[in-house]
């Protein structure tokens, strides 16, 4: 997914074309894509099947741009916390940060061909699914310019050409959704498959085990992804969930358990998915993963676990500095050039926020648009109805 | 009867009885607010906002009555509202508990519970999603003692949501779904519109023997702030109140929607406009007679209410006041509602029925 540029020509690009590639002096070279073999951190362990090996292929080139997207998107994440506080987002807001892995790993498995479907916390797989950073911020402050034309706001995030059928509010509500499109995919015999996301919380949703059956009562290839961050608003899984081991909770639907913090992993583990679930049908993948900020922006997210717990996996599994030390220990790009594109990204957001800033608000006619398809005479009234009707454009 | 009055950005608190330069109760007003007064004369009130009326409701239902439950999501650590606050400590985890994230199984879950003699008091974090449940309301809640020839029910069944705009909610954090319970023969409805009501009528509801659904004015939970009598109190189910006395117009709402006529009628007044404001409390089964009542005496009637303006419980009331009071109207009903589309995140107030909204339609109906 990641296109080499020059460092100098990163400065020009259009935003768009910014928000995936990677830029380093260093690896201009063929070397940039000839393999490294790197095991991941943890074994994955499987339910009803065999897991995939340990050792992921990559190359220096996808491991360069795993730390610049993971960067980017928790820049993006942590303006979108200021821009919240300063009141320039309304709404509800739900942040990514902690959770990058699983956004960048999945993306390099699969194809915009392949569907992805999932809940509220959607802005950085918005961004991998090929968003730019101007929709993001135009779209978290209801403007014109924003993916859903600022009519969606921060759980509302879609991309119909980048295969991403977006953020929804419905906690479990998306996972039905995601087995319709991959019965759609089934029937056109196109080899794509979708990824429906869903929570630790989510996970204990009815809907959640209709999906399941129907999948696998029709062989769809439907990859069900746990992002299992281990809380449910204030609610650790544990209290929630007789089973907490969300990859056998298909039962007779296998299941993977992965390291969500290890992009590479995550990697691996959808590249399995994506060619089990073409030949077979439904798989669960249980991302093993953590989010930083609280719940939403009401949420201080510390009453309900402890500091400690929180700057200790920072320590030790933040992902975006596991993927900065295989840099650094393959020597792949110096320290200082790793802070540079921490840098560039920094100021892709600000230019981002910046002309989001610009962006109007969306015409006042369009709070009737697209309540039903046009033309079709549906009325809408104003206080008074006999001076201020009008049929819907 | 003077209550604290805090006027903070869109709202108010309306107090609990006629203020000001109302003057006359009318009828079925009084033991709401003999209630409400004999509370007050015995010095033991104090002024709180709502979410702490409602959690004032709660401890007073669990320390009375020793079979009620109290669960949903986060209610152990106080919910997102902090109408829960303290209740797990003070009752034990056995009565008020978290539930997973599962609506409808927490609604199936309370019927079952409440089928076996108790009160079960669940909450649905936000109305917004209550339709998860729905099902569980409409086809099993309301139609269990109807369909059993009586054998069994689940009157004490209360389900809490917190509903309607706050400014900045978005698709899924302001609805107002009452509407769609307003079909359902076999629950009731109840909507408060400030602090001293919610208490009484939350205690009502859970203990009225039939299933009620009970939302909650989530704007009003930290902005409405009255004296609010600390002891044990009910107000009755059914009986609209009469908020304010008028005599050209009357205009009928619940909930948080009441402040925003409110201050319409005011502004109307120094039109020389004399407004009459009920309160209707009990969306099903309401009580048509005050209404009738009112628009006999006034001529004219406005109904008001968040809810998209089809199909909205306005319709229901316009088309019985129509049919007891046709000879007496002398302009069509008014609907001031929300707009025909969902609610929206940005342009919430073109959405909503402002004061401004409703001041226009006060005066054309007058003027008609
Ligand atoms: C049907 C429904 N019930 C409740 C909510 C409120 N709510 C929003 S997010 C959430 C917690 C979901 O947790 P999880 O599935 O673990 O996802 P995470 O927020 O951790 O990404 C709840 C209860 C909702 N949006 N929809
Ligand atoms: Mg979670």
């Amino acid at each position: 997914m990641a296109q080499l540029t020059q460092r100098a020509a990163t400065f020009q690009r259009t935003l768009s074309a910014a928000a995936f590639s990677v830029s380093s002096t260093r690896c201009l070279n063929t070397a940039s894509t000839s393999p490294i073999t790197v095991e991941t951190s943890l074994p994955f362990t499987g339910h009803k099947i065999d897991p995939p090996s340990r050792s992921v292929e990559t190359t220096p080139q996808e491991l360069l741009s795993f730390f610049r997207d993971m960067a980017l998107m928790r820049r993006m994440e942590i303006a979108a916390d200021s821009l919240y506080k300063a009141k320039l987002i309304r709404g509800f807001c739900h942040l990514y940060d902690g959770q990058e892995a699983v956004a960048v790993g999945m993306e390099a498995a699969i194809t915009k061909k392949d569907c992805i479907i999932t809940a509220y916390r959607d802005h950085c797989i918005f961004l991998g699914r090929g968003g730019t950073l101007l929709e993001a911020f135009a779209e978290l402050m209801g403007r014109k310019d924003g993916c859903s034309k600022g009519k969606g706001g921060s759980m509302h995030f879609y991309k119909k050409e980048g295969g991403f059928y977006g953020g929804h509010g419905i906690v479990g509500a998306q996972v039905p959704l995601g087995c319709g499109l991959a019965f759609a995919q089934k029937y056109s015999k196109d080899e794509n498959v979708t990824f429906a996301m869903y929570g630790d919380g989510a996970a204990n949703q009815g809907q959640l085990f209709e999906a399941l059956n129907m999948a696998a009562l029709w062989d769809l290839p439907a990859i069900l992804v746990c992002e299992n961050n281990h809380y449910g608003m204030g609610t650790a899984e544990w209290r929630a969930a007789k089973s907490p081991a969300y990859y056998k909770r298909g039962d007779y639907v296998p299941g993977l358990k992965v390291d969500g913090m290890d992009a590479l992993a995550v990697k691996q583990a959808c590249k399995f998915a994506k060619e089990y679930a073409l030949k077979n049908g439904p798989i669960i993948l249980e991302m093993d993963t953590y989010r930083y900020h609280g719940h939403s922006m009401s949420d201080p997210g510390s009453t309900y676990r402890t500091r400690d717990e929180i700057s200790g996996i920072r320590q030790e599994r933040d992902p975006i500095e596991r993927i900065r030390k295989l840099i650094l220990s393959h020597d792949l790009a110096t320290e200082k050039e790793l802070k540079d594109t921490e840098k560039e990204v920094r100021k892709e957001v600000d230019e981002a926020i910046a002309q989001a800033k610009e962006s109007p608000l969306p015409d006042p006619s369009e709070l009737f648009t697209n309540v039903y398809v046009k033309g079709l005479g549906v009325e809408a009234f104003g206080a008074d109805r006999k001076e201020l009707r009008a049929v819907l454009p | 009867m003077s209550s604290s009055l805090r006027r903070i950005g869109r709202f108010s608190a309306i107090s609990s009885s006629i203020n000001g330069k109302g003057g006359r109760c009318l009828g079925g007003l009084s033991t709401a607010n003999e209630e409400l007064k004999s509370g007050q004369e015995s010095g033991g009130t104090k002024p709180i906002n709502l979410f702490s009326a409602v959690n004032q409701a709660l401890h007073i239902a669990l320390d009375t009555d020793p079979r009620a439950y109290v669960f949903g999501e986060d209610v152990g650590f106080g919910g997102v509202f902090r109408c829960t606050t303290g209740l797990a400590d003070r009752f034990g985890k056995r009565r008020v508990f978290n539930t997973p994230l599962c609506e409808q199984g927490i609604v199936g879950f309370a019927i079952g519970l409440a089928a076996m003699g108790n009160r079960a008091i669940a909450e649905i974090q936000f109305a917004d999603y209550i339709f998860p449940a729905f099902d569980q309301i409409v086809n099993e809640a309301a139609k269990f003692r109807y369909r059993s020839g009586n054998q069994f029910n689940c009157g004490g069944l209360t389900i809490r949501a917190p509903y309607g705009a706050v400014g900045h909610g978005g698709h899924y954090h302001s609805q107002s779904p009452e509407a769609f319970f307003c079909h359902v023969p076999g629950i009731k409805v109840v909507i408060p519109r400030s602090p001293q009501q919610a208490k009484g009528l939350l205690l009502s509801s859970i203990r009225d023997p039939n299933p009620v659904v009970f939302f909650e004015p989530k704007w009003l939970y930290r902005l409405a702030v009255e004296e609010v009598p600390e002891k044990d109190y009910m107000l009755p189910l059914s009986e609209a109140e009469v908020i304010r006395e008028g005599s050209d117009i009357t205009l009928v709402g619940w909930g948080a929607q009441l402040s925003i006529m409110e201050q319409a009628c005011v502004e109307a007044e120094k039109d020389g406009i004399s407004c009459e404001l009920i309160d209707l409390k009990t969306l099903i089964p309401w009580d048509k007679e005050t209404v009738e009542a009112s628009v006999n005496k006034t001529g004219r009637l406005l109904v008001s209410h968040e809810a998209p303006v089809t199909s909205g419980f306005g319709a229901e009331i316009a088309a019985s006041i129509v049919e007891r009071c046709f000879l007496r109207l002398e302009a069509p009903v008014s609907r001031v509602c929300g707009l025909d589309t969902p609610f929206p995140l940005v342009f919430e107030p073109f959405y909503l029925p402002t004061k401004n909204k409703i001041l226009d339609a006060i005066k054309s109906t007058v003027n008609y």
